[in-house]
C-alpha cells in the first residue's frame, strides 16, 4: 500500500514540476535575436566545439556580436564561410581561404574492441555497431568533429581525407593568370 | 550574302544568338566509309554506369558464360539503363576500372573475355513496330539500354515516355554534329538513312506525334541528300539544313531556329512541345524495336593530328579507346591531349586506357598544333566572349567573380545557365580558360548544394540524438525515483 502511494505521489510530483518548468520556460523566455536563430540553423548543429565555443548556438551568438570570424567553423568549410559572410555582410578574403580537404572518421577493423565509447560521443549518431562488435562510421553522417578519435582507447579511429570518387569529383580551379588581371 | 542573317530570315528561320565559326576538320574522316568488321579485342570493359542516373545492377556473376546481347546488369531506380554483353564470352571479373571521365577515376566494370564465336543470345521475336502499342515500344527501347548517343547519355526510353505524357508536337532529330572532327552521324546518315528514317517513324508512332524535323548542318550536303531521299515517301518527316555555326546542335538553338519557339531558361524542350533525339539514337531505336537488338555497338569518330589513318569505326562497346586509336595508326609520341567526344564540349582524358561507352561520339588524339595554348593573359575587356556566348551571358564578369571566390555573384550573372560550350574560351584573345572557370564554378555550386543537404541531414541526426539522450535521462530519473520510493516504502 505504502509503495503504491509513494509511486503515485512521486509521479504526480514529477509531472507537476515538469509542467512548471515548461511553463516557466515559456513565460520567462528571453527575447532571442532572430538573427542568432537563423545563423544557428546554418551551422552544422552538431555542437562539436571545434570553433572554440561550447556549441553551435554560442558560436552563432559570437558571430552576431562580431566576436568571431566567418571562417570559424571547420566542418562548415568554405561554403558556410561564404554564406555567413554574406548574411552578416562581413568582408572575408575567400580567394585566400584555403579549403582544407574534407575529412571523415574511419574505424580500423583490426584493432576495434567494440567498447562503444565512440558511439556515445558522436553527435550525429554516425557510428553504428553493437557493443563488443566492430564499429563502423557512416561517412554520409560524419561531420568530422573528431570526438570519437579522442575517446577511442585503441587508437583505431582516425580521421582520413574523404575519398574522391566519380560522384564527388569536381573541376579544379584554373591556375591564376599572369600578373595583374 | 553580305549579311549572314539575311539568308536566315529569308528562309523564315529565326536568328540564333552568339556562336562561333570553327574550323571543321571533318574532312579527315567524312569521306571514308564506316569500318564495322574490327577484330574483337582480347578483353572488353563494360562499366555499370554508361548513362545519366543510377548505375545498373549486375545480374550475372564472375565466371558466367554469356552470349552476345545478353543482359549483364539491369537498370535500377527511376533513371537508369541496362548493360548488355557486346559479344559472347566469359565474365572474368567485376572490378574497379578507370572510367572514361576527365578524372579517369575507377568505377565498377564488367571484364568480358570474348570466346571468338560472337554468338547471339536468342533475341525476342521480330515485330512490326507499327502494330505495337506505344508503351511496348518504350519498354523495348528501355530493355535495349538505349541512351542519348550524342553525348548526354540520358536514357532514351524515359524521354519517350515523358514525351507521351506532355504532348509532343515535333520530334526533332539532331544530325547537326556541330563540333569539329566528328563525322560519325554524317556517315551514318549517308550509309544508313533508311534505318534512321525507320527509327524516326517508330519514335513518332510511340509518341503519337505526326511531325518530325531532321536537322543537318549545311556543310554535309551528302548526308542531307541521303536523308531527303529516304524521307521522301513520308511527308511528315521534314529534312532541314541548318547553318554550320557552333553550337548549332545545342537543343535550345535548334528549337529556336527551326520552330521559332523559345525554351524557358530553366525549362525543358518538352515544355514547348518538342522532343530532341540524336540520329544515332534513332538508328539504335530501329535496331531495338524492329530486330530486338540491344545497344552493344556504336559508330565513333577516331581522329586528330596524332592519328595517321583517322576514320569512323563501328566498334563494340567496352573496347579500350587505346585499341581503337591503335587501329587507326595512333602516334602516342605526338599526342598532347586525349579527348572523348568533340574538342569543344568533350571530356579531356588523362590517358586512353578507358572503355568505349554508349555516349562517346569521338575519340581524339590531338597534336600540339591543334590545341589552344594555355598562357592566359589579363582580360582586355574586348567583349568578344559576350558576342560569342549563345546563351547571352557575360563570361568576363562571371570569370572575374569566380576567380575571386564570389560564386554567388557569378550565379547572379547566370553561371547556372552556362552550357559549358566553350565558345567564349575559343574567341578570347587573352586565352583565358573561361569555360574551365565555369566548370569549376558549377562544380562548386554542386558541392555546396551537397554540403547543404548534408548539413540538414546531420542537424536532424544531432537533434534526434539530443532527444534520445533526454529521453533516456528522464527514464533513468524516473526509474531511480521509483526505486527510491520502493525502497522507502518497503521499510516500514
Ligand atoms: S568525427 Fe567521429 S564523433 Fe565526429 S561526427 Fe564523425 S564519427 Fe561522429
Ligand atoms: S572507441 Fe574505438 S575501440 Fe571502441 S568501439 Fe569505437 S572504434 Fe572500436
Ligand atoms: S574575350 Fe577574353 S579578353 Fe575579351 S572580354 Fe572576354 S575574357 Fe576579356
Ligand atoms: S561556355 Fe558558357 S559562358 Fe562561355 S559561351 Fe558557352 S554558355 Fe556562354
Amino acid at each position: 500500500m505504502y509503495i503504491l502511494f509513494a509511486v503515485i505521489s512521486l509521479t504526480a510530483l514529477g509531472l507537476a514540476l515538469g509542467f512548471m518548468l515548461g511553463a516557466a520556460a515559456r513565460y520567462f523566455k528571453v527575447e532571442d535575436n532572430p538573427l542568432v536563430d537563423e545563423i544557428e540553423r546554418m551551422m552544422p548543429g552538431s555542437q562539436c566545439g571545434q570553433c572554440g565555443y561550447p556549441g553551435c548556438r554560442p558560436a552563432a551568438e559570437a558571430l552576431v556580436a562580431g566576436q568571431a570570424a566567418a571562417t570559424l567553423c571547420p566542418p562548415g568549410g568554405k561554403a558556410l564561410a561564404e554564406q555567413l559572410a554574406n548574411k552578416l555582410s562581413l568582408e572575408i578574403d575567400l580567394a585566400g581561404l584555403k579549403e582544407q580537404a574534407p575529412m571523415v572518421a574511419r574505424v580500423s577493423e583490426a584493432t576495434c574492441i567494440g567498447c562503444a565509447r565512440c558511439f556515445k560521443v558522436c553527435p550525429t549518431d554516425a557510428i553504428v555497431g553493437a557493443p563488443k562488435h566492430i564499429h563502423a562510421v557512416i561517412a554520409d553522417a560524419c561531420i568530422a568533429c573528431g570526438k570519437c578519435v579522442e575517446v577511442c582507447p585503441t587508437e583505431c579511429l582516425g580521421m582520413h581525407p574523404v575519398k574522391t570518387t566519380l560522384r564527388n569529383w569536381r573541376w579544379a580551379k584554373p591556375e591564376p593568370m599572369a600578373a595583374g588581371a | 550574302m553580305a549579311f549572314p542573317g539575311f539568308k536566315l530570315t529569308w528562309q523564315g528561320r529565326r536568328k540564333i544568338k552568339g556562336g562561333v565559326h570553327l574550323e571543321s576538320r571533318k574532312e579527315f574522316t567524312a569521306d571514308k566509309p564506316i569500318v564495322s568488321d574490327l577484330l574483337l579485342p582480347e578483353r572488353l570493359y563494360l562499366p555499370l554506369q554508361q548513362h545519366a542516373g543510377q548505375p545498373a545492377e549486375p545480374v550475372v556473376r564472375v565466371g558466367d558464360k554469356v552470349l552476345k546481347g545478353q543482359l549483364l546488369a539491369a537498370g535500377q531506380g527511376s533513371i537508369s539503363a541496362p548493360v548488355h554483353a557486346s559479344t559472347s564470352g566469359t565474365i572474368v571479373a567485376l572490378e574497379d576500372f578507370p572510367a572514361p571521365h576527365p578524372s579517369a577515376l575507377p568505377a565498377p566494370t564488367f571484364i568480358l573475355e570474348p570466346d571468338g564465336e560472337d554468338r547471339w543470345v536468342e533475341l525476342g521475336p521480330e515485330a512490326d513496330p507499327f502494330g505495337l502499342a506505344p508503351e511496348d515500344i518504350c519498354a523495348r527501347v528501355d530493355a535495349a539500354g538505349i541512351v542519348g548517343m550524342g553525348g548526354a547519355a540520358f536514357p532514351a526510353a524515359i524521354k519517350l515516355s515523358l514525351g507521351r505524357r506532355t504532348r509532343i508536337r515535333t520530334l526533332l532529330i539532331n544530325g547537326g554534329e556541330c563540333e569539329p572532327y566528328l563525322s560519325c552521324d554524317d556517315r551514318l546518315m549517308r550509309e544508313r538513312a533508311a534505318g534512321i528514317v525507320d527509327g524516326i517513324r517508330i519514335m513518332l508512332h510511340s509518341l503519337g506525334c505526326r511531325h518530325a524535323i531532321v536537322a543537318v548542318e549545311d556543310n554535309k550536303p551528302a548526308a542531307l541528300a541521303a536523308m531527303l531521299e529516304a524521307a521522301r515517301p513520308h511527308g511528315f518527316i521534314e529534312v532541314a539544313a541548318v547553318p554550320s555555326l557552333y553550337p548549332m546542335g545545342w537543343d535550345k538553338n535548334l528549337i529556336r531556329y527551326l520552330t521559332g519557339k523559345e525554351v524557358p531558361a530553366n525549362g525543358r524542350s518538352a515544355d514547348v512541345g518538342v522532343l530532341l533525339h540524336n540520329v544515332q539514337t534513332a538508328y539504335a531505336v530501329q535496331q531495338a524495336v524492329r530486330f530486338g537488338r540491344p545497344l552493344i555497338r556504336r559508330v565513333v569518330t577516331v581522329s586528330g593530328g596524332a592519328v595517321a589513318a583517322p576514320r569512323n569505326l563501328e566498334a563494340p562497346l567496352g573496347t579500350l579507346l587505346s585499341e581503337l586509336l591503335a587501329y587507326c595508326g595512333h602516334r602516342p609520341d605526338r599526342t598532347v591531349r586525349y579527348v572523348m567526344g568533340g574538342p569543344m564540349m568533350g571530356d579531356r582524358l588523362p590517358h586512353p586506357h578507358v572503355p568505349l561507352i554508349k555516349g562517346a561520339c569521338g575519340i581524339l588524339a590531338l597534336s600540339a598544333g591543334e590545341i589552344q595554348a594555355e598562357d592566359a593573359k589579363p582580360c582586355i575587356r574586348c567583349s568578344r566572349c559576350v558576342t560569342a556566348c549563345p546563351v547571352g551571358l557575360l563570361p568576363l564578369e562571371m570569370m572575374s567573380r569566380i576567380r575571386t571566390g564570389q560564386t554567388d555573384a557569378a550565379v547572379g550573372f547566370g553561371l547556372e545557365d552556362c552550357i559549358r560550350c566553350g565558345s567564349c574560351s575559343y574567341v578570347c584573345p587573352s586565352r583565358i580558360p573561361l569555360v574551365h572557370y565555369f566548370k569549376y564554378g558549377q562544380g562548386e555550386l554542386m558541392a555546396r548544394r551537397e554540403a547543404q543537404r548534408k548539413t540538414e541531414e546531420t542537424n536532424r541526426l544531432a537533434a534526434e540524438k539530443q532527444r534520445r539522450l533526454e529521453r533516456t535521462r528522464q527514464e533513468a530519473a524516473q526509474r531511480k525515483a521509483q526505486a527510491q520510493a520502493a525502497a522507502s516504502g518497503g521499510a516500514p
